[in-house]
């Protein structure tokens, strides 16, 4: 039965991005002033959203996946490449004060400077385009190391960093919730 | 609608959730997806094919068929694509029905540090908008699919993504929103 191809998959791709987009909006990273404040420790919004959603996330697929009924997606370590690309995203998010993502959803919320923001992406995508042999050759093939996740490279449970993960959070958040911000 | 350079407060808004709620919930559809449809969340690879089908008409079919990043990854209606349309209507459907959509050209974050300068604004967004998109791609994916749908899995490229992509953000604003500049 799963996972679903074909046209119904199409149309399930609507309906999924349809709920990510709602989210988003719900949980407020639509909004300039959350995401850039996140970066000025200001406002702990983005963390908040990303570390429950990759904790959830994360248990439950890796369960899914125990019991056979999702497989992982893991993609290419090509660390220079992300290396190199996080850190300049780094700065493009802080200038642009969305992610690809919620510029996208911000567009639709009203934001008129994320839709410029848009056009800059596909700028961005373009140069990316006429650039790629070159990158594909002289940065991507650099430290690359496959398709690798953390337990293996560690050669820790996955449960263990989880755990791990469930208590910095926490931690965090408690501090956070303390300072109300 | 109002043209308005504020943001409205949105904290203590019903229309608004708690943002580990939030969380909870992009982690459920992450379930879902990743069980019903087999295709974790991710955006830029669409918007990358997009850039492709825009730039056909400017420098031609040809050329944009036989680059090596388009030959490979071409605009369609499919999955990743319909993904980001859906997620643009979730976004806009979510806006209007808490009546919380308004029209904003300059954020008030951006107002104390910058000014009301529109051209100083756009500027930024189209600057930053590019480099986070072309980071993406040398990085293998966004805050989307690489933060979270290849974070949740612990996978090496999205953890070093978080870690790399946050440490690059806090300098950036460190240097951006200096106190004791002037607009």
């Amino acid at each position: 039965m799963f996972p679903i191809k074909g046209e119904a998959a199409l149309v399930l791709a609507v309906v999924f991005g349809f709920a990510f987009g709602w989210l988003l909006h719900r949980g407020k990273v639509t909004s300039y002033n959350v995401i850039v404040n996140q970066f000025r420790f200001r406002d702990f919004t983005v963390l908040k959203v990303m570390m429950t959603a990759i904790i959830v996330g994360g248990v439950g697929v890796l369960i899914l996946k125990d019991v056979g009924l999702a497989k992982l997606h893991i993609r290419d370590a090509n660390m220079l490449g992300t290396i190199v690309g996080a850190a300049i995203f780094g700065v493009g998010m802080v200038l642009y004060g969305y992610c690809p993502g919620t510029g996208v959803a911000a567009v639709a919320t009203g934001s008129v400077h994320a839709l410029v923001g848009v056009l800059g992406m596909l700028i961005g995508a373009v140069l990316y385009a006429f650039s790629f042999s070159w990158v594909k050759a002289n940065i991507l093939s650099v430290w690359a190391l496959g398709k690798v996740t953390l337990p293996q490279l560690w050669g820790v449970s996955p449960w263990v960093l989880y755990g791990a993960l469930a208590v910095g959070a926490g931690l965090l958040f408690y501090w956070v919730e303390k300072q109300k911000i | 609608m109002a043209n308005q350079s504020q943001t409205k407060a949105a904290s203590g808004q019903p229309s608004r959730w708690t943002p580990y709620l939030v969380g909870v919930g992009i982690g459920v559809l992450s379930w879902i997806v990743f069980v019903v449809v087999a295709n974790p969340i991710g955006i830029t690879t669409s918007i990358g094919q997009i850039a492709g089908g825009v730039m056909s008409p400017i420098i031609g079919s040809e050329a944009v068929s036989t680059n090596s990043y388009w030959k490979t990854n071409v605009m369609k209606l499919d999955y990743g694509t319909l993904f980001l349309i859906g997620t643009f209507l979730g976004a806009l459907a979510s806006s209007l029905i808490s009546r919380t959509f308004v029209i904003e050209t300059i954020p008030t974050v951006w107002l104390e540090r910058f000014g009301p300068s529109k051209a100083k604004r756009y500027s930024a967004a189209i600057v930053g908008g590019a480099l986070a998109m072309y980071g993406a791609r040398m990085a293998g994916g966004c805050t989307s699919g690489n933060g979270i749908s290849q974070g949740l899995q612990l996978a090496a490229v999205g953890w070093t993504f978080l870690m790399v992509m946050f440490t690059s953000g806090l300098i950036t604003a460190a240097i951006v929103f200096r106190t004791g500049q002037t607009k």
